[in-house]
């Protein structure tokens, strides 16, 4: 399916298109580094509460222990998933979902599109949801999840949350084996002369270089600064420094200066602290649990 | 008669769920069919990833008409007894028949109940049913998620079939209205798909691309499949498991053969149909030798318009980015040592309170080590190679090592020992846990370590249930051993016991696999030895390890020793708990979990207020009657064996409850186990119940020699035989009156058989043992025929009542009849 295929850039704003077209504000990404797309605000607070919330956005994620220098085909510690969330989840929400796939050129009687089963949880978000991911010929290429909790809170009413992993599905409709390969615009330029540097230097400074007591220095200051926030009831500051928390975790992870035993107690750090701003959240807003 | 179709629709429900899902649905629909009075001929069930449904045939149109009649009070009674009646029964006046009782006009109310239509009873149980499914996690979806109250299904729920003999059941859960429509396949049929019954139902769907019966479905697949193989010249691994998950992720399944680069066959078989298996849910392929090959087949849900190529070339490419994935570990793995990885197990917790897997893997390298060098495991056929031509049941089949080096047993089960658990901290064995011991025995081997040794880091884990092949090469089964007994022991000896249907730790299973080694091989182990050595196994880890670590203690081997003398000092001037008066005195270990478990083990067991031992003993003792249940061995007979205190050797054990069994079954064993009964009963009323009290023993000369021990200053220590051996050194021990006759013959008999039967135990020849008492036999009956105990003569008495504990005594040399059943 390499022969007319979408570009990298094209099958983004096709989705952009698509899912604007079903209603949904189309958002850009949240300014800070960030696990999965999850982490936006409009995901994880607008999951809570009982207002409607229809979003599509691209989010960066930074996944530091992914990175491989640039030298593997598949793995990057920088890359983009596509977010949908829909709530109340709506009861064509699967058909919505192919019809997007159509938009960008899986034609689903020519590719064997599946969903397997696939529970969905994040201990540092103190939420779970059901769902599956959703197979292209034996590929996972989006995560499909009706949140029920999220920090530790029931959803109600309950959020469909739709993850493309962006670069899987280019490489897969462009017919492309390697990330670094992909047609990003149609006229020439790819995700390697855009990212291929990105990767190695990265990659470099998460595993080599990032400076550990900056970095244990900085964990400690946006768990403080979160509980600032939490003070004087300000939910989404203190969410961000929760974020912060995250992903400065996530480096320590990477600089393999945190044992099995620590690993722990960061991570239930980090939970807690998401789970006070969702609570927070919650209580500026009025909603009972 | 009439029939019934439900069909209930959702979205995706997970392949593992369906099975169970048909099960429950059957269930609460005769449950509620029963609880109206209602039965079908026959139901069925079906499922497929979307839809669940059931077919319910030969059902009845209504219920039964009931008529039910009251009595009233007599038609003369008061209005206000009369109105009451009325109101009861739900009649009017008129409706009321009087009859005669006992010659008095009497009121009647006949209450006619209609059959209720069957139709009826469906619109109320089907949401019933839809509510009470216990799906194993359910959700709540959508607008009437708002409360948490909504409907809860395992995926949204979105459609009902309700129909009746063709009609729809009116009936409604949620806002969710039965009806006669369906969907058909998500990509081959739009618009929906009416059923007008029954008997139409699975060719409608058939007609929109639905194969509804999940076994029609599975045929297909496994059928395919195995011709999909077979075209491309392959053979099918077959796999019912993945028929039945692929019948479940499919409503159309269309097996297809892929391909994947024949480089990528370096990696180990297991590894590669793992991978496909696992992540991928696709079928592997061999050729004709048996070899895996580089194929595979995969289950789509559409018949493609290009006959599935762009399909296959997908997956082909999704296998071939795992399997690059799986090499890339197999690679980087090589790339150290097991010996290098296992520097890892330190870092990783085997359990608090046990220390880290590097701890556990110490122990278990000792102990294999030991018993190579006891001569417990040895690369010989057992010494009694005799038995085995006789058949014996109990032999061994230990195979002798090929070509060792020069190594010696010990030294290959110690060095397999260390390695066994490497492969834990491999990239292989973290992404496939299930592979564990395999890929440290594929690392053994490219390292060209001694293929004993990599043959016992393979299978060390075995066996891993009743009915798994028990390892025969000495050194695996000296490691495997090794592993469950230090698992058995020290979760014992932290306190961790399985306790009722919780075993968290595996215990009862780590002791059937140990007996099933032991009793396969006929190994012959002490478990009192085999304590202290694993003691001192875990001492070394813990208190040698502190004590030399103190300044003042340098000495290793004794370090342990002196420590626990000098606080044992501190101990008796504060009298206050040996494990607290060590964490005071060294307050750095309380943080410690392993220390402070194993300090508190050691010191309570010194100070007897810990029956480790014992525990140890009786928890073999259980898991052997489970374990010989099956052989038709009396759990009684391995209590009574036991009981006795000083066998802890598991073979010489069941070969004594063998020859027990034999004996108490025959008439003769029946009639002594009458006579210890009544000779312990007697006892016992005269206050003289412990069998362990010292006896009068006229037997001179070798009386310590015959008891079976080796080391004659080990039996002196116990007081019991201290007492006796002293009382056997005194001359003159007749009788100071003449006895009877049956007295006479009983303790002649007693003279006889007490030396023959320890002789048969020294020499474990248990059916001679049991022939030297069944002289008693005959000559107790006798005496308590003609022999009054309780005689006037207080000396008389004291004699009598001895003897009878000496028979008590000879009969213990073999079991304690005690606690013999029947």
């Amino acid at each position: 399916m390499s022969e007319n295929s979408l570009s990298f850039q094209d099958m983004i704003l096709t989705l952009h298109n698509f899912w604007s077209q079903h209603g949904c504000l189309i958002l850009q990404p949240y300014d800070m580094p960030m696990g999965a797309g999850t982490f936006h605000t409009a995901t994880t607070l607008r999951a809570l509460g009982p207002d409607p919330w229809n979003a599509a956005f691209v989010q960066p994620c930074r996944r530091p222990t992914d990175g491989r220098y640039g030298e593997n085909p598949n793995r990057l510690q920088h890359y983009y998933q596509y977010q949908v969330i829909l709530k109340p989840s709506p009861g064509d929400i699967q058909q919505l979902y192919l019809d997007s796939l159509t938009a960008i050129g899986v034609d689903p009687l020519l590719h064997d599109i599946r969903f397997v089963e696939d529970d969905w949880e994040s201990p540092t978000l103190g939420a779970w949801g059901l769902g599956w991911e959703v197979w292209c010929d034996g590929m996972e290429v989006t995560q499909f999840t009706y949140f029920q909790q999220m920090g530790g809170f029931d959803c109600k009413p309950v959020a469909g949350e739709l993850t493309y992993g962006l670069e899987r599905l280019a490489m897969y409709i462009q017919g492309k084996d390697s990330v670094y390969d992909l047609d990003f615009n149609g006229r020439g330029v790819t995700y390697g002369d855009v990212f291929l540097e990105n990767e190695r230097q990265m990659s470099a400074w998460n595993f080599e270089h990032a400076n550990t007591d900056s970095l244990f220095d900085a964990f400690r200051k946006a768990v403080a600064e979160c509980e600032n926030c939490l003070d004087a009831k300000l939910p989404i500051p203190a969410y961000e420094q929760a974020i912060q928390a995250s992903h400065v975790f996530n480096l320590l992870q990477a600089r393999g200066v945190i044992s099995v035993a620590e690993r722990q107690a960061y991570m239930g750090r980090v939970r807690d602290l998401a789970k006070g701003s969702c609570q927070a959240w919650m209580e500026k807003n009025g909603w009972a649990a | 008669m009439t029939d019934f179709l439900l069909e209930l629709l959702s979205e995706e429900i997970p392949a593992r769920m369906q099975a169970k899902a048909r099960t429950d649905l059957e269930k609460l629909f005769a449950d509620q069919l029963a609880a109206a009075g209602l039965k079908a001929e026959s139901l069925q069930t079906f499922s497929t990833p979307r839809r669940l449904a059931l077919i319910a045939r030969g059902l009845p149109e209504t219920t039964q008409a009931v008529s039910e009649e009251l009595k009233g009070p007599p038609a003369d009674a008061p209005d206000a007894a009369v109105e009451g009646f009325l109101r009861k029964a739900g009649l009017t006046r008129d409706a009321l028949e009087t009859r005669d009782v006992k010659g008095r006009a009497t009121l009647f109310a006949v209450i006619n109940k209609p059959g209720r239509a069957t139709a009826d009873v469906l619109s109320d149980a089907i949401p019933a049913i839809v509510r009470a499914f216990p799906w194993p996690k359910s959700m709540r979806w959508g607008a009437a998620s708002q409360t948490t109250e909504s409907l809860r299904w395992v995926r949204p729920l979105q459609g009902i079939i309700a129909l009746l003999g063709g009609y729809v059941v009116p009936c409604e859960v949620d806002g969710l209205v039965a009806g006669n429509g369906t969907v058909g396949h998500r990509f081959h049929h739009q618009g929906a798909v009416t059923v007008s019954g029954v008997e139409d139902y699975a060719d409608a769907l058939r007609a929109a691309h639905v194969i509804v019966d999940h076994e029609e479905r599975a045929a297909i697949i496994r059928d395919g499949a195995a011709k999909a193989a077979k075209d491309a010249g392959f053979a099918l691994i077959e796999d019912e498991g993945l028929v039945v998950e692929n019948a479940g992720l499919t409503e159309w399944p269309v097996p297809l053969l892929g391909r994947f680069d024949p480089a990528f066959l370096e990696v180990p078989p297991e590894v590669i149909q793992l991978t496909a298996r696992v992540n991928q849910k696709y079928f592997v392929v061999q050729d004709t030798k048996g070899a895996l090959a580089p194929a595979f087949v995969c289950t789509a849900n559409i018949a493609a318009h290009d006959g599935g190529e762009a399909i296959v070339a997908g997956n082909e490419k999704v296998l071939a980015a795992r399997l690059s994935d799986a090499r890339f570990f197999w690679e980087l793995d090589q790339k150290k040592t097991l010996e290098q990885h296992a520097e890892k197990l330190k870092a990783i917790v085997f359990h608090e309170k046990l220390g880290t897997v590097a701890d556990k893997v110490e122990r278990v390298a000792k102990l294999a080590r030991w018993l190579c060098e006891e001569g417990i495991v040895t690369d010989r056929a057992p010494a009694d190679a005799g038995a085995q031509e006789s058949g014996s049941a109990t032999n061994s089949g230990l195979r002798l090592s090929p070509e060792n080096g020069g190594a010696s047993l010990a030294d290959l089960a110690e060095q397999a020992a260390r390695l066994c658990k490497a492969d834990l901290v491999t990239e292989m064995v973290g992404e496939f846990p299930e592979l564990q011991g395999l890929m440290g025995g594929y690392y053994a081997a490219k390292e060209g370590l001694d293929p004993q040794v990599a043959a016992a880091i393979r299978d060390h884990y075995k066996p891993v249930g009743q009915g798994d092949a028990v390892p025969t090469d000495p050194v695996t089964v000296a490691v495997s051993l090794a592993d469950k007994l230090d698992s058995l022991l020290g979760f014992v000896f932290v306190k961790l016991m399985p306790t009722g249907s919780k075993d968290p730790f595996a215990l009862r299973r780590s002791a059937i696999a140990s007996q099933s080694l032991i009793l396969r091989h006929s190994l012959r182990l002490s478990l009192s030895n085999l304590i202290e050595t694993w003691i001192t196994a875990v001492q070394q880890q813990t208190l040698y390890l502190m004590a030399a670590e103190t300044s003042a203690l340098k000495a290793q081997n004794v370090a342990g020793r002196l420590l626990l003398d000098q606080v044992k000092k501190a101990k008796e001037d504060q009298n206050i708990p040996l494990v607290d008066a060590l964490l005071e005195r060294f307050p750095e270990w309380q943080g410690d979990p392993f220390l402070k478990a194993i300090v508190e083990g050691w010191t309570e067991r010194e100070e007897g207020s810990f029956a480790f031992d014992r525990i140890v003993l009786d928890f073999f003792a259980d898991r052997l009657k489970v374990q010989q249940r099956e052989a038709g061995v009396r759990h009684d007979l391995i209590d009574a064996v036991f009981a006795l205190g000083g066998e802890d050797d598991l073979v010489r054990l069941l070969a004594r409850v063998k020859a027990l069994q034999g004996f108490v079954e025959t008439g003769e064993g029946g009639n002594l186990l009458a006579g210890y009964k009544r000779a312990a009963n007697i006892l016992k009323k005269e206050g003289r119940g412990d069998p362990s009290a010292p006896v009068h023993t006229p037997e001179t000369g070798g009386g310590i020699a015959q008891t079976g021990e080796e080391d004659p200053l080990s039996l002196v220590e116990d007081p019991g035989v201290a007492r006796a051996v002293a009382e056997m050194a005194q001359p003159g021990s007749g009788l100071a009156y003449d006895p009877e006759p049956a007295e006479a013959a009983l303790i002649e008999a007693l003279d006889k058989a007490e030396p023959l039967a320890a002789l048969a135990i020294h020499a474990e020849d248990f059916e001679g043992a049991m022939a030297a008492l069944a002289a008693l036999r005959a000559p107790i009956d006798a005496f308590f025929e003609s022999v009054t105990v309780n005689d006037a003569d207080p000396a008389k008495r004291e004699a009598r009542l001895n003897l009878l504990a000496r028979f008590r005594s000879a009969v213990h040399r073999v079991a304690d009849f005690s606690k013999i059943e029947g």
